[in-house]
Order: structure tokens, then C-alpha cells, then sequence
């Protein structure tokens, strides 16, 4: 069977141009479809199944972070092996220079047939050594996944650690936050002590306490470089816990993890990117 | 400045003290010696008046300059402080200064009885004449010192506002995309690599020198932002469709160069690139009551979707403060959501008089 990819890219002729390059590169690649924006390449994902995606980072709607931690959520790794990621992208210049040696893969526009060779070489490996016979199948899935998870997780914190969003003013821990009352019109102080976990909801973060919710508007990505991350931890794409509240970790049919929390009644889901951190020691 | 940054007594300020003292010692020494010369006493003792009056006066002028104005960035009191420090010193420097010397010489040199006798007078028009001749000179010195550094200051924030521009400009996203692009086309369409590579060309050149001219005709600046807005639609292919409306009476019309390029980025960048069906730019010039109108308007996801701190400020601030030079509280800038749920930014300023 020949291995098969997916790319998202919002520009035409980028999209194009990357197409060829790959036909040139590697002829048996079969390219499924482009997609020019990240939820459309969310969609495409999950119905084709590729083996390979090469995502833009900067992509209207949902931009290539996003994309790839929503596929990390939701894709169904009993029907297909985790597909392999590679970021295709123009300014990310120092990740790049990071990711030149190691992991699946960082390539900068415009992409060079060289560069892109070492990819595709790297990406043939990985896929052919997917591709032997599975010895005692569910351990060795298991084990590949789990090698794919830390690669995305890698990639991910690699691309989110530049560009798109300014720095903090300051690096010094968050002490107090001043979020405003769902529903209300005041502003509060809350101490961070007090917060047992946050949840990005549309345009707004969700600060929850043990007896009350605010809300704030900074992103995600900004309030987490703000925290302390011995304190809290990232558990999903839109959910960051305070670690010390964690009191249960549940593993439902679908084999997906929930956390109970101290203090508060719901349960709160735990993505794949992220379980490695509640594997039991 | 804050406060905190300028303490009284900082090195800066004691060293600066030291060395107008230092400068007064030899002054007054050149005083004694012109008198010892001229016959008014005998040298050691006119040393030691014309030192302790100087060296009195200069404390208690620098001190107190220090001391009243420490925090400021000229040191020297404003207004009439600056007047009565020097007469408190002299009167000070003169009454210390003599009671020093007398005790010195252990006789009376000036009989404060007769004011009419030449020994008083003399020395009285020589202290004067001395202090407030040096305080002129400190003073002078002081301020020129500043206006250099303002001037030095001033210089460093225009480069910086310059490199700042530039930088928006050329930033890299864009460029490397925009490269990118034109690399495909290379292979795939020659001709249309050719016609990008010249929109790339006047975009960098226009970038590049036009944040030095001072002013270019209206349809220049409307064919750069053609050039831009190809070179984006190349990138953005059906995503972005644009019209640019110019009425020939107004091509003429000088304006500010690089005025509506930020606006335009601000456009893409905020409004359409985010949005995954992308939209239209439009511009468009006209005059109303003696005043010219621009307006940029977009279908783009809106103001209110923005996220919030995307750093885009820098843009409109720039193209604000540049009306504001050009035009003073004639320009005006207005950003409006449109009803469709764009933005609508406007420029107005007055249209120079016709020749």
C-alpha cells in the first residue's frame, strides 16, 4: 500500500508548490487532499486517514497548533496508526534551527528539495518501521503511539514557544488575576491559590475557584507562560488543572482519561497529548 | 523620568559639584593675585578672603541648586529661585567669607561703617561681579549639556521609530511567504513570476526610502498599495479581492508616503487572513468640504473577534501620530465597524490649497 498524506495549506500556490516538491522527492507518496484552512484540515484528517500531514502553522480559522492538538483529541487509533506530523512553516526560524537534527519534522517555506529529501527519508523510516509485522500486537501499538504522542508533543511546544504570540510583560509567576464575574459587570481579584483549573472557552478563559467561575480573555498559550508549571499542568488543548487538586484519574470504555478534581463536581477529560502525565508509576 | 531615577547626590551630580569648585579655587586665586598686584594688601591674607568668600558662596550655591532642583534633569531652580540662591550666596559667601578673613588676620580688613569707603566697594563689585559671572558660566555649561543630551535622545527615538516601521514592514512571515510564492511560480507560471517579482521590487524600494520623503502624489501611494495587495492576492489567490478607487482630481494630491499601507496590513492581517472565506479590501479617496477622505474599509472578521493583545497597535499609532505631525488636530482617524462585520477605517485632513 502506498503511504499516504494530507496538507494544509491556506496559500494556492504554497500548497501547490509543496505538492510537486513531494512528487518529485517521494513519487509513491499519494497526496489525498489539501485543505486551506485548519478546521477544514481537521475534517479531512479524520475522514481520509492519512499517514503523513504537512501542516502550515499560520492558517485562517484554526491555525496549525490547533489543528493538530484537536487531531490529537479525536483521532481513532484503532482504525489508523496516529499519523506522522510535519510542520511546514516561513518565520519559525529558531524551532527550526532546533529541530534540524531530530524529530519529526520543522521545514522552513520555501521548502528546498534537499531539506525536504531529509524529511521524506526520515518519514520512510518511521513508516516502514511501522509497517513490520506487529509481534504481540496490542504492546507494540501501544508503544508506537506512544512514540508518535511525544513526537507531536515535542513539535507542538517547539512551534508554540515563538512567533504568533508576544511574550509576557513579565516572567515572574502570576499571584493574583483580575477576571471579571460570569454574567457581571465587576471585576475581581482572584488570588491564583485559589483557582483549581482553567478551561478556554470561545474568546474567553474560564477561571474556576471551588465556589465561583470567572472569566478572563487572555489566550490560552499567554496565561500558561504566566504560570507556574510545577503548579499547573496542561491536560488538554483547552484545560490547564492545578496539579495538586488532581485527585482521581478514570479511564473510561473508550480507553479515554477523565480527572476528578478536589473541590469541584465535574469531570474534567484529559487529551492524548497529555495522559503520559498520569500513567501510573 | 521617574524620581527614583534621579537622586540628589548621585556621582554624576557630586563630580559635576567637585569640579566647579575646583574651577572657583583657581578663580579666586587669580582674584587674590590681581589684588595682591594692584596694591590692596598683603598676598596671604587676600588668599584667604578671596578663597573663603568663593569657596562659601560656591557651597552654598551648589549645594542648594542640588538641593532644590536635584530631580529635574537641568540643575538649576526655575525661575526666581535661581536668582536668590545666587544673592543668598553672595550675601553669605561675602558676610562668612570676611568674618573668616578677619579672623585671619585678626584685624577688620573692610569698616562696614562707611559704606562710602573704596575697600568695601571694591570688594562688594568684585564678589558680585565674580559669583554671578561663574554662576552664568556653570549654568550655561549645564544647559548646553542637556540640549545635547535632549538632541541625542530625540535622535535615538526617531531611528528607533524608523527601525520599528521598517520592521513591521518587512516582517518576515510576509517576506518568506511572499518569496515562497514566488518560487513556485518560477516553475510553474514564468511570466507571473516576472510581473510579482516587480510588485516585490517597488514594494521593498517604496518600504525601504519611504520613511524618509516627506511627501509623494496620492497615486503613488495608491500604487504601492496595488502592488502590495497583488503581491498578497498571489498568496491569498480567491481569498482576497480588492478595489482601489482613486478620482483623477485627487491623483495629485500630495500625502504623507506609507500613510494607508498600515491601515491595508491592518486589513489583511487582522480582518481577512484569519477569516477562512477570506473578503474584499476596499479603498477609497475623495474630497468633502475642502478636506480629503480615505477610506479603508474590509469584510474581514471585525474588530471585536480580533484577539486582543495581537500587536496591532503599533500600526495605527504610527499612521496617527503621523497625521498628527503632518496635519496637527486637522487630521483625523476613525476606526468603525461596519455593519457587515468588517472594519472601516477613515482618514481625513484638509486638501492644500489649490495653486
Amino acid at each position: 500500500m502506498n503511504p499516504t498524506a494530507l496538507i494544509a495549506e491556506d496559500e494556492p500556490l504554497l500548497a501547490q508548490a509543496l505538492k510537486a516538491e513531494l512528487a518529485a522527492a517521494w513519487p509513491e507518496l499519494q497526496v489525498l487532499a489539501t485543505a486551506g484552512d485548519g478546521r477544514g484540515a481537521v475534517r479531512e484528517a479524520l475522514r481520509l486517514l492519512p499517514q503523513v500531514l504537512f501542516f502550515d502553522i499560520r492558517m485562517p480559522g484554526l491555525d496549525g497548533l490547533g489543528a493538530a492538538a484537536e487531531l490529537a483529541d479525536s483521532w481513532p487509533v484503532d482504525a489508523a496508526p496516529m499519523p506522522q506530523l510535519v510542520f511546514v512553516t516561513a518565520y519559525d526560524e529558531y524551532a527550526a534551527r532546533a529541530f534540524e537534527a531530530q524529530a519529526i519534522d520543522y521545514v522552513l517555506k520555501p521548502v528546498q528539495p534537499e531539506r525536504l529529501r531529509k524529511t521524506v527519508l526520515r518519514l520512510q523510516q518511521v513508516l516502514g518501521a511501522r509497517q513490520q509485522p506487529p509481534r504481540s500486537a496490542p504492546a507494540a501499538a501501544d508503544e508506537a503511539l506512544e512514540r508518535t504522542l511525544a513526537q507531536w508533543r515535542q513539535l507542538l511546544a517547539a512551534a508554540a514557544g515563538n512567533g504568533s504570540v508576544p511574550p509576557p510583560a513579565s516572567t515572574a509567576p502570576l499571584k493574583m488575576i483580575a477576571a471579571s464575574e460570569a454574567g457581571g459587570s465587576t471585576v475581581r481579584m482572584v488570588p491564583i491559590d485559589e483557582v483549581l483549573y482553567f478551561e478556554a472557552a470561545d474568546k474567553y478563559i474560564r477561571v474556576l475557584t471551588a465556589t465561583h467561575e470567572y472569566l478572563i480573555r487572555t489566550p490560552l498559550k499567554q496565561l500558561l507562560a504566566q504560570l507556574d508549571p510545577d503548579t499547573f499542568w496542561q491536560v488538554h488543548r483547552a484545560v490547564v488543572v492545578r496539579s495538586s487538586a488532581v485527585e482521581a484519574v478514570h479511564r473510561d470504555e473508550a480507553g479515554k482519561l477523565h480527572l476528578d478534581l478536589r473541590g469541584r463536581p465535574e469531570k474534567i477529560p484529559v487529551s492524548r497529548l497529555y495522559a503520559h502525565l498520569f500513567r501510573a508509576m | 523620568m521617574s524620581v527614583e531615577a534621579l537622586p540628589r547626590f548621585r556621582a554624576e551630580n557630586v563630580r559635576g559639584m567637585l569640579r566647579h569648585g575646583l574651577v572657583t579655587v583657581v578663580f579666586c586665586c587669580f582674584i587674590a593675585a590681581a589684588l595682591t598686584i594692584t596694591q590692596h594688601g598683603e598676598w596671604g591674607a587676600q588668599m584667604v578672603y578671596s578663597l573663603s568668600i568663593g569657596l562659601i558662596s560656591w557651597l552654598f550655591i551648589d549645594m542648594g541648586r542640588l538641593l532644590i532642583s536635584g530631580h529635574k534633569e537641568i540643575l538649576w531652580p526655575s525661575g526666581p529661585w535661581g536668582y536668590l540662591l545666587v544673592a543668598g550666596g553672595v550675601t553669605v559667601g561675602f558676610l562668612g567669607g570676611n568674618a573668616i578673613g578677619d579672623a585671619w588676620t585678626h584685624q577688620p580688613v573692610l569698616d562696614f561703617h562707611s559704606f562710602t569707603g573704596p575697600r568695601l566697594a571694591t570688594t562688594i563689585i568684585i564678589t558680585v561681579t565674580a559669583t554671578v559671572c561663574m554662576c552664568f558660566f556653570f549654568y550655561s555649561l549645564g544647559r548646553s549639556k542637556h540640549m545635547r543630551s535632549q538632541i541625542e535622545l530625540a535622535q535615538r527615538n526617531a531611528t528607533e521609530a524608523r527601525l520599528k516601521l521598517l520592521e513591521t514592514q518587512l516582517e518576515p512571515h510576509m517576506l518568506f511567504n511572499t518569496l515562497a510564492n514566488l518560487r513556485a511560480l518560477i516553475t510553474a507560471d514564468p511570466p507571473r513570476a516576472v510581473a510579482m517579482l516587480d510588485r516585490l521590487n517597488n514594494y521593498l524600494r517604496m518600504t525601504l526610502s519611504g520613511s524618509r520623503a516627506l511627501a509623494h502624489p496620492l497615486s503613488a501611494e495608491f500604487e504601492r498599495l496595488a502592488d502590495y495587495l497583488e503581491l498578497m492576492s498571489v498568496r491569498m489567490g480567491e481569498r482576497l479581492c480588492y478595489t482601489l478607487d482613486l478620482p483623477d482630481e485627487l491623483r495629485n494630491t500630495p500625502v504623507p508616503p506609507l500613510l494607508l499601507q498600515p491601515l491595508v496590513e491592518n486589513s489583511i492581517r487582522h480582518g481577512l487572513e484569519p477569516k477562512v472565506e477570506g473578503g474584499r479590501i476596499a479603498v477609497r479617496a475623495r474630497q468633502l468640504d475642502g478636506r480629503l477622505i480615505i477610506e479603508v474599509s474590509d469584510t474581514g472578521i471585525g474588530l471585536d473577534a480580533a484577539p486582543p493583545s495581537e500587536g496591532s497597535g503599533f500600526g495605527l499609532e504610527q499612521v496617527r501620530e503621523r497625521l498628527a505631525t503632518v496635519y496637527g488636530d486637522q487630521g483625523r482617524m476613525s476606526l468603525a465597524a461596519e455593519p457587515s462585520g468588517g472594519t472601516r477605517t477613515t482618514l481625513s485632513f484638509p486638501l492644500p490649497p489649490r495653486p
